[in-house]
């Protein structure tokens, strides 16, 4: 679903990627864990193309991301080419992200509704449905603002969710989170990933990962340095700095 | 001390409004209020009066309009476009309005004739600018150019102000750049955006006078024209101030359900209308209601005293 392949990204002259080889199945959880800075929150944003890539190929169901190969040069899609690719990659921010000048369900329905041309009934009613799923069926008429960050992230993953996507991006979604608010959004993440759904996980819950996990990737420096089986990698990890990570966290 | 007060400045309204030691007029005081009265809402009045909304009207809608336009420019990647949007600021907030508006009622003698053609080729259509552009719409054009640069800063402000996540989540959801501004971006600078532009409207409302110098015919233009028939002039500059403070007072109160409006979602108790203000100001002065330091004197247990001495150094 998602192929990767010498991945490039500087800032200047910061590489906060340096070549980055990776592949997610379809249905596959793969989590990315790493200290802040290792570049893990870059290459999720590279997913969806809210980051621009400066060398390799990166790939979403068969199709480049952002570009469009001609010869051997990548050019730039448009606009409306690149918001029909994000369209189909649902993506939950650390920071909820949600509008605030818009109800709970408004925010659910807006992307159906403005991008996908869905009748604003039918919408709704998906809404309400997928605001069940989340556990927030009687919050569809509050506001942003009156609900608490765990209630606020599930919002964002219903408002993700509402655009059917292919594939789920999540970016450290519990890390603005009370302690005692991560447990009802992990719960959330857990359903969909029985229900099958293909995820990449930005996150420091190493429960969740050893639970949920298809795939464990340990980013530092830019670099891949540990990278399989939830079971294998944590339980014994090879990797000095991923040892010495791991010790701190857990 | 509140009711010597109240006398003293009941005196001096006395003294503004009703001074009788001389009477100019066979009619009571120098203010001539029966004059005030009988133009007040004359037709000529009451026709300047529209003139001068219909011109803040235009001239805020076209300076809005214009405002997003040049706010978006020069935000825009290009250059080009950002360089367009900074030079017309920079010339239109660089010169006074009073000069702005008759240049452009002057403009016929610079451009006397308006041609639609092809360059250096056949021309189709052929206007004289001065039957084109009449003191009204010379007058529009000015106040609506002149506000739109400084409605352009306005807007460039409410829009920096909204969080870049805003625009992440949209663009997430497949969003194009225009419907991220439009259903997502701008409802939410709205909010930052009304308090100055409502500022704005009102400060339009008393610039518009300005256009009396080129002759269309405003509130002002009207009022003076009265005056130069019966020498009234200051009884004629109250009924156009009269006027227009009535006509800022609805601006503003507008202005306070407009803010009212935009502010949902961002708080959680919005502010309460002057109307609820004083209903609850009416409760509050009945007896029965209990006093809110009370309760919450009396609920409050006494502090904890501790068992050790502050500052104590730990073994």
């Amino acid at each position: 679903m998602v192929r990767a392949e010498q991945v490039w990204k500087s800032y200047g002259s910061l590489d906060v990627l340096r070549g980055i080889d990776l592949e997610v199945e379809l249905g596959e959880v793969l989590c990315l864990l790493g200290p802040s800075g290792s570049g893990k929150s870059t290459f999720l944003r590279l997913i969806n193309h809210l980051e621009k890539l400066d060398a390799g190929r990166l790939s979403v169901d068969g199709e480049l991301v952002g570009y469009r190969q001609r010869g051997h040069k990548l050019h730039e899609l448009t606009d409306r080419e690149i918001g029909a690719q994000r369209a189909a990659i649902g993506m939950v921010f650390q920071r909820f992200n949600l509008f605030p000048h818009l109800s709970v369900v408004d925010n659910v329905t807006i992307g159906p509704v403005k991008v996908k041309g869905t009748g604003k009934a039918e919408a709704r009613e998906r809404a309400v449905a997928l605001l069940e799923r989340v556990g927030l069926k009687d919050k569809v008429a509050a506001y942003p603002s009156q609900l608490s960050g765990g209630q606020q992230q599930r919002v964002a993953i219903a408002r993700a969710l509402a655009m059917d996507p292919k594939l789920m991006l999540f970016d450290e979604p519990t890390s603005a989170l009370d302690p005692e608010l991560v447990g009802e959004v992990l719960d959330v993440m857990r359903g969909l990933a029985a229900d099958g759904m293909t995820m990449v996980v930005v996150t420091h819950e190493m429960g969740f990962a050893r639970e949920v996990a298809d795939q464990v990737v340990f980013m530092d420096g830019g670099e891949i340095l540990e990278q399989g089986a939830p079971a294998d990698v944590l339980s014994n990890p090879t990797n000095e700095r991923f040892q010495a990570f791991l010790s701190k966290v857990l | 001390m509140a009711a010597v007060l109240a006398v003293l400045v009941a005196m001096l309204i006395h003294t503004l409004v009703f001074s009788t030691t001389e009477q100019p007029h066979a009619t009571g005081s120098r203010f001539g209020w029966e004059t005030i009265g009988q133009y007040l809402f004359s037709s000529h009045v009451l026709s300047g009066v529209l003139v001068t909304i219909e011109l803040t009207i235009i001239a805020m809608l076209a300076g809005v309009i214009l405002g997003i336009l040049l706010a978006v420019m020069r935000m825009s990647k290009s250059r080009l476009l950002s360089s367009v949007a900074w030079v017309y600021i920079w010339f239109f907030r660089g010169t006074p309005v009073f000069v702005q508006i008759i240049f452009w009622y002057n403009i016929a003698a610079l451009y006397p004739h308006l041609t639609l053609g092809i360059p250096f080729g056949p021309s189709f259509a052929t206007v004289n600018i001065n039957s084109l552009l009449t003191p009204f719409i010379a007058g529009s054009i000015a106040l609506a150019t002149n506000e739109g640069a400084y409605m352009s800063e306005i807007v460039r402000a409410g829009i920096i102000s909204v969080d870049e996540g805003q625009t992440e989540a949209a663009s997430s959801l497949g969003m194009s750049r225009a419907k991220t501004l439009r259903l997502i971006v701008l409802p939410q600078a709205m909010r930052l955006i009304i308090p100055p532009t409502g500022n704005e409207t009102i400060s339009m409302l008393k610039t518009t006078s300005l256009v009396s110098v080129i002759a269309v015919p405003d509130l002002l233009k009207s009022a003076q024209d009265i005056a130069n028939a019966n020498y009234r002039i200051i009884q004629l500059l109250i009924v156009a101030s009269i006027w227009y403070l009535a006509m800022t007072t609805v601006l503003s109160v507008g202005q306070f359900y407009l803010e009212r409006h935009y502010a949902r979602g961002s708080v959680r108790n919005l502010p309460a209308t002057p109307l609820q203000r004083l209903r609850q100001d009416l409760t509050r002065l009945r007896p029965q209601g209990k006093p809110v330091a009370e309760v919450l004197v009396s609920s409050l247990d006494p502090l904890p005293v501790a068992d050790e001495p502050r500052g104590a150094p730990h073994e």
